[in-house]
């Protein structure tokens, strides 16, 4: 075991892939700089054909990755910020997504887009979204929001070898958390959750950073004699329906805590899924912490209300307890 | 050039070209009398630019397509079957019934597929340029997009970043005179999309889309180059569809006169190529009348085909979302 932080993880997922399949490579803006640390000494391992600039276009340097992808490469694609997908939703929604079903599953698109979530820091409204929701509304789109980077470095390196797209939202408030990682190999599955905290009152569903959040709220609880389960679904898309349904059968009442905006959130998919699948085990009224329907103002003094915070965790709890 | 063309090479162009006239003749008429539903953009017209510029490729090259795009699949050499069931939303369909006219792609002969968004195209068929250089192969990556979509910010970034790659990429614009209704030169303050190219540092070259040895031509050096490493082409192939946008639209918008058809229609690539062969190059009338008949019947056999092939079954719409999804569970 190995100590790591969540953006060692990735530049590790990413080395060890290279190094098992000469197909896969990276390509974006300013990895040649190595900007967040995540391509450290893999220029030099595997050269500039593998690890390669690309202009500022992310509309057409996804669709280069689509289109390499189709005649058997396996690129990776960094985005840097996650709202620098946006100029490439034609590409990923048209073509990456559905690619495999238009032409009747004649050849598949496997790319792997790796995109930061940096919020919270004073960026405004255009560079602070946490857009994994809304990309979850697409089928034909895998999607993992890792919580930790023991998590981070298995999920990437499944994603590599995925035979269909995979978006991976990256939140900077984890780039220096640290997990004991093993020396061997590993793979963490897709569309499989896991119980962070095994508890039994109430069952507190987080993605990504917010699964530290949801973890110390119910530090906090326990205090008060409440016992929460945190479940973190690590991949959206696929979303372990399944697991989610488990734990509320047992529980009886769920708390859903997500970085998006509470419209369309994936809080909104899994409290709807809990209210149709799971109503005659629940004990008291579902419940969503997630980010208040406006945009992203600059200043502090506006900003830092808007998230998900312990406090809403633990208010959020104490409702559905109730 | 064309005296060293081998003359089953110039029939099969021939051929080719009646194809494509023949099974949208075929695909227009069954769509009027609603077997085919949705929307269906013909090529009428185009023939010579697609099948001059898919003979210049191997079967191995890549090629990808646009939402006017039944001609490039069969300009590449796809069987008509398939092509045919697919328009007629089958489950033998080329791709099972999933995409239909704006969506055909026959991967078996390098065709990537026709994509329905306008520019979305090209980055994808600059990408595999990309894939077939890093992989060492000498393939090359052609592009079919229109006018129209020449104006979009990918056909900037796709040019750009093949370009400066060096990726052995043929962007092929069929400039037919028209984004749906809108004239390009309303749209494009320069005469030639090609003269666009030298933004890029690429060569650009213009040819009469309706002469398909010209383009066959033109086409070939570009694939000539690609191959040897010298980067993309833009190729801009002047030429006019003489059918709506889309067929049975049902209104003329009144963006053209009939004047104006007539007059393209004189120099139908068809009638061009088949006076050629005829006066220039020994082919008989009666040959080619063969093909036309073996064509028509090949046609036919592809709607009869289609006609006696079951609808997909209704459980196949949540199939090929995904692949293989859980393979690594």
């Amino acid at each position: 075991m190995t100590s790591k932080t969540y953006l060692e993880a990735i530049r590790d997922a990413q080395y060890e892939e290279m190094k098992r399949d000469p197909v896969v490579f990276v390509m974006g803006e300013d990895v040649e700089s190595n900007m967040f640390g995540t391509f450290s000494g893999l220029q030099d391992e595997f050269g500039k054909d593998r690890v390669r600039n690309t202009p500022i276009c992310e509309s057409g340097m996804t669709g280069l990755a689509i289109g390499a992808a189709m005649v058997g490469m396996r690129p990776i694609v960094d985005y840097t910020m996650s709202p620098f997908l946006y100029p490439a939703v034609d590409q990923i929604f048209s073509m990456a997504a559905k690619t495999r079903y238009l032409y009747g599953g004649q050849g598949g698109v496997p790319m792997v887009m790796r995109s930061n979530m940096i919020y919270g820091n004073g960026n405004a409204a255009q560079h602070s979204d946490r857009p994994f929701s809304m990309f979850a509304t697409m089928p034909g789109l895998n999607i993992m929001v890792p919580s930790n980077a023991y998590d981070m470095k298995g999920l990437l390196k499944t994603a590599i070898r995925n035979n269909d797209p995979v978006m991976s939202f990256e939140d900077a408030a984890l780039w220096s958390s640290k997990s004991e990682i093993p020396d061997e190999e590993y793979l963490i599955p897709f569309g499989v959750a896991e119980v962070k905290r095994v508890g039994e009152d109430v069952t507190v569903f987080a993605v990504g950073a917010m699964v530290a959040l949801a973890l110390a709220a119910a530090e906090e609880l326990a205090r008060e004699g409440v016992s929460c389960e945190v479940i973190d679904p690590r991949t959206i898309s696929p979303l372990d329906r399944e697991g989610i349904l488990k734990s509320v059968r047992k529980t009886g009442r769920f708390v859903a805590v997500d970085s998006s905006f509470e419209m369309c959130s994936v809080a909104s998919e899994v409290c709807a899924l809990v209210a149709e699948q799971a109503f005659w085990d629940l004990r008291g009224p579902v419940r969503r912490v997630a980010t208040a329907n406006t945009h992203i103002p600059f200043a502090q003094s506006m900003e830092q209300q808007l998230y998900p915070s312990m406090e809403k965790v633990i208010d959020a709890v104490r409702y559905v307890l109730d | 050039m064309q005296q060293n063309l081998p003359r089953e090479t110039l029939i099969e162009m021939y051929r080719r070209m009646m194809r494509i006239r023949l099974f949208e003749d075929c695909a227009e008429e069954v769509h009027r009398n609603g077997e085919i539903r949705g929307s269906l953009h013909t090529s009428h017209g185009q023939e010579a630019e697609i099948v001059g510029a898919c003979m210049a490729l191997r079967i191995d090259d890549y090629m990808v397509g646009n939402h006017r795009s039944h001609g490039h699949p069969i300009g590449k050499g796809a069987k008509l079957d398939a092509l045919m069931a697919e328009l007629l939303a089958r489950e033998t369909g080329v791709c099972r019934g999933k995409g239909g006219s704006m969506h055909l792609a026959d991967f078996s002969v390098g065709s990537l597929g026709e994509t329905s968004i306008v520019g979305s195209g090209l980055p994808v068929a600059a990408g595999a340029a990309l894939g077939a250089k890093m992989q060492g192969s000498d393939r090359v990556s052609l592009c079919f997009f229109g006018d129209g979509a020449s104006n979009e910010g990918t056909f900037h970034e796709a040019i750009n970043m093949a370009a400066n790659w060096q990726l052995p990429a043929i962007f092929l614009c069929e400039n037919n005179g028209y984004a749906v209704s809108t004239p390009i030169a309303t749209t494009a303050a320069v005469p030639n999309i090609a003269d666009r190219a030298p933004g890029y540092g690429i060569p650009g070259v213009v040819v009469d889309g309706q002469d398909i040895i010209a383009v066959y031509e033109v086409v070939s050096e570009a694939v000539r180059r690609a191959r040897a490493g010298e980067g993309p082409t833009l190729v801009e192939a002047k030429t006019y569809r003489y059918l709506d946008h889309a067929a049975n639209m049902g209104r003329d918008l009144g963006y053209r006169t009939a004047e104006e058809i007539d007059e393209w229609r004189k120099r139908d690539p068809l009638l061009l190529f088949s006076r050629r062969l005829i006066n220039e190059l020994g082919v008989s009338a009666d040959d080619l009348g063969k093909v036309d008949a073996e064509v028509a019947d090949e046609v036919s056999a592809s709607l009869e085909f289609a006609r006696s092939s079951p609808f997909p079954p209704s459980v196949d719409a949540f199939s090929d979302v995904y692949g293989d999804r859980l393979a690594n569970a």
